[in-house]
């Protein structure tokens, strides 16, 4: 059964893609029905195993490699941790693929771009389901494609294009890190599979696994976009709506996640790689929270802010065995509230279309818009909540249990995550006013109007979610099914009690908020962005200066050593090959002067060369 | 057997005075009377060592010199008579174009 859960969406991608304009029509009601009946499989797998006592099973599908020591069988791994993200990734992406029937209704090319959403999530499901490092890697390139398509949908924006590109780069930069740690794997174990390393890591060197997992720390970087290749998250922006939705929430960058708590058996052996994971998230996280402050784009606001989630869920990676279950329940929540805001923004976006017909991302030419768009504002309000962290919602329970183990582990850690939890509130809620509250700033033209059902409908469902989900901590929950996986936490040993951590989150989530009233809520918004800003605020508008430190640090010199490399080829490689007919050619060019024309210079030739043979006939017979 | 040395020398001095001239001469019609020079002083060289020897060889040789250089001079009158027709000159320096 478990095949099947891969194979739907996949048949879906295949019927859209290969069957062309025939499918136009009934083409994305497929595409929609195909993850549906995925997420159908998973819950029943899910109800089916939740009883069962050995509950991971390994699925032999066929032999795909068998050269020589490398064996690899194209083998499905069902564990606890792939069918959360089972679930997660049909259940979200089903709902996505209902909102996308609403709001790419009427683009021309939609059937491609249902085809492209299948195959995203098949590729997906190919990476959570693998049972050893290289069809992972299979999926890991899958999703890879896919985002590519998708965030160049839009491919007569150069933007668009641009943007696809500069995700396709920076992600391969990551699978480099990816594809040695497999190599190293199976160097070391002489094998990819699941199994095989998590027995062997116990026999292996300290070292070896510390460059293992900070191998596969720089794979989950470029995937998960964590600092230093954070870049292409932004840019990603260029794509439609849902993809965004698809590729934060239920796709695409929890993959990193994912490796690091599937990999867990290598992190816990290499406490050097953990360190470094610590440091990577926590950067990242506060890097993308401050982001997100600066930005007047709704959607590059919420970018940045996935950026700083996933950095939580990295954080709670990082931390070991009393993370690992943690960062899977923040990725599930967030994977709830994230997806809302963005297919609400998305909802936004497309009442606040302009006479152009381009929807408007520009939260300037926003507020007021409760009372036009009130099923967009409650459910996104919601999703607001949840990832403030407001006491009962989803993102409360997760955020809070991530810091209080960062607290656990340093106390400056855990410092630096409340502060992001701080920027998180301030940046969220500036979201919400300038969207939602305040005067009407609407620009001439523009209608704002409640999303059809279609689109409505998902949003409900994602808010009840981004709710309830706190419910999987009940009775530490979720901990114990995922024991079996990751390893049971270690006993709490500091002192510090349970609520200190919650109410601390509290305070300061409240002082964001606070503060977000005070500079946004409290005073009209500018109807175009202020160019006479502190520094910081510069600095944050230009993404940290991402951009530019990577144009510095690899592009430049990259191209420089391009040039050196281009000229030693054509003037040292090339010119050894052409420098002996061209001498050739020269000397030729001296001698054809001979050649004059003139009898009389022949003849003298003639003469010439008969007394030499006559001399050397001479010299010869001299007796 | 009689001395024929005084016939090589005159040979040789002829030989020289035709291969000076052809090489030093423009005029198409020189060139070409000093090549039968040349010609004619082999041929007295030739009669000479026959003579010496006392057969007939050089003399057999001699003749066929002789039928060679007959049909030498219609063929090489003739391209002299065309380039003169072309050029308005017999001198062989204007007739070189076919070089590099």
């Amino acid at each position: 059964m478990v095949p099947w859960v891969i194979g739907l969406p996949l048949i879906g991608a295949a019927v859209l893609l290969v069957g062309g304009r025939h499918t136009d029509r009934w083409g994305p009601y497929l595409a929609t029905l195909l993850p549906g009946l995925s997420f159908l499989l998973s819950v029943i797998l899910f109800l089916h195993e939740l009883g069962a006592h050995d509950k991971s099973h390994v699925s032999h599908l066929y032999t795909w490699i068998d050269a020589g020591r490398l064996h690899v069988g194209a083998d499905l791994l069902y564990d606890q941790l792939s069918s959360l993200f089972l679930l997660l990734i049909t259940g979200v992406g089903t709902l996505i693929h209902v909102y996308s029937l609403g709001y790419m209704a009427h683009d021309p090319r939609r059937r491609r771009f249902f085809g492209y959403l299948n195959l995203f999530v098949a590729a997906m499901l190919t990476l959570v389901l693998a049972e050893n490092y290289l069809v992972l890697f299979l999926g890991w390139e899958g999703v890879g494609l896919a985002s590519y398509l998708l965030i160049g949908f839009w491919q007569h924006k150069p933007s668009a294009a641009a943007a696809a590109k500069k995700a396709f780069v920076m992600n391969r930069v990551g699978d480099m890190g990816l594809s040695l740690a497999i190599a190293l794997c199976f160097v070391t174990f002489g094998s990819t599979s699941f199994a095989v390393v998590s027995h062997g890591v116990a026999h292996a060197s300290e070292e070896r696994m510390t460059i293992l997992g900070l191998l596969l720390l720089l794979g989950a970087c470029g995937k998960s976009a964590q600092l230093p290749l954070q870049a292409w998250l932004l840019d990603a922006m260029e794509g439609p709506t849902p993809v965004s939705a698809l590729i934060h929430a239920a796709t695409m960058v929890t993959a990193g996640v994912y490796l690091m708590v599937r990999s867990n058996f290598v992190l816990d052996v290499a406490p050097g790689a953990r360190t470094a994971v610590v440091v990577v998230a926590v950067v990242t996280l506060l890097w993308g929270a401050i982001i997100g402050c600066a930005k007047d784009d709704i959607k590059k606001v919420l970018a940045g802010s996935t950026m700083s989630q996933i950095g939580y869920m990295m954080l709670a990676a990082g931390l070991g065995p009393a993370g690992y279950a943690f960062a899977i329940f923040h990725l599930l929540t967030h994977g709830f509230f994230k997806a809302n805001m963005f297919l609400g923004a998305g909802s936004v976006m497309h009442g606040m279309t302009g006479p152009d017909g381009e929807g408007d991302v520009d939260m300037r030419h926003y507020g007021a818009l409760r009372t036009a768009m009130p099923v967009t504002f409650l459910t996104f309000a919601m999703g607001y909540l949840a990832i403030i962290g407001f006491p009962g919602f989803s993102g409360f329970w997760s955020k809070d249990k991530i810091i209080d183990a960062a607290l656990h582990e340093h106390w400056y850690v855990g410092a630096l995550a409340l502060l992001g939890a701080g920027i998180t509130a301030f940046y969220m809620t500036r979201l919400m006013l300038m969207t939602f509250f305040g005067e009407r700033r609407w620009l001439d033209g523009v209608h704002p109007h409640e999303s059809p059902k279609v689109m409505t409908g998902p949003l409900v469902a994602l808010a009840a979610l981004s709710v309830l989900g706190g419910l999987l901590l009940l009775g530490s929950w979720i901990q114990d099914y995922l024991e079996p996986v990751v390893g049971a936490p270690p006993e709490d040993s500091s002192g510090l009690p349970a609520w200190f951590a919650s109410v601390l989150t509290v305070l300061v989530v409240a002082c964001g908020v606070a503060l977000a009233w005070l500079l946004v809520g409290r005073r009209p918004v500018a109807a175009t962005s202020p160019q006479q800003v502190a520094w910081p605020v510069t600095v944050a508008r230009h993404d940290l200066y991402g951009d530019a430190i990577n144009d510095t640090m690899v592009v430049a010199p990259g191209r420089r050593l391009t040039g050196v490399l281009l000229s030693v080829d054509r003037y040292g490689v090339d010119g050894v090959l052409t420098g002996g007919p061209f001498a050739v050619g020269a000397l030729a060019g001296v001698f054809r002067r001979l050649q004059n024309g003139y009898v009389r210079s022949y003849a003298l030739s003639v003469l010439g060369g008969g007394l030499v043979i006559v001399l050397a006939l001479m010299v010869v017979n001299w007796q | 057997m009689s001395d024929v040395t005084p016939y090589l020398v005159l040979s040789a001095i002829l030989f020289t005075i035709g291969c000076t001239g052809v090489l030093i001469r423009r005029n198409a019609i020189v060139v070409f009377m000093c090549v039968e020079l040349m010609l004619n002083a082999a041929n007295l060289a030739l009669v000479a060592f026959s003579r010496q020897h006392g057969n007939l060889d050089g003399q057999v040789a001699a003749f066929f010199v002789m039928v060679v250089a007959a049909a030498e001079v219609v063929i090489g009158l003739a391209i002299i008579m065309t380039i003169f027709r072309t050029r308005r000159s017999a001198s062989v320096d204007e007739a070189s174009l076919l070089k590099w």
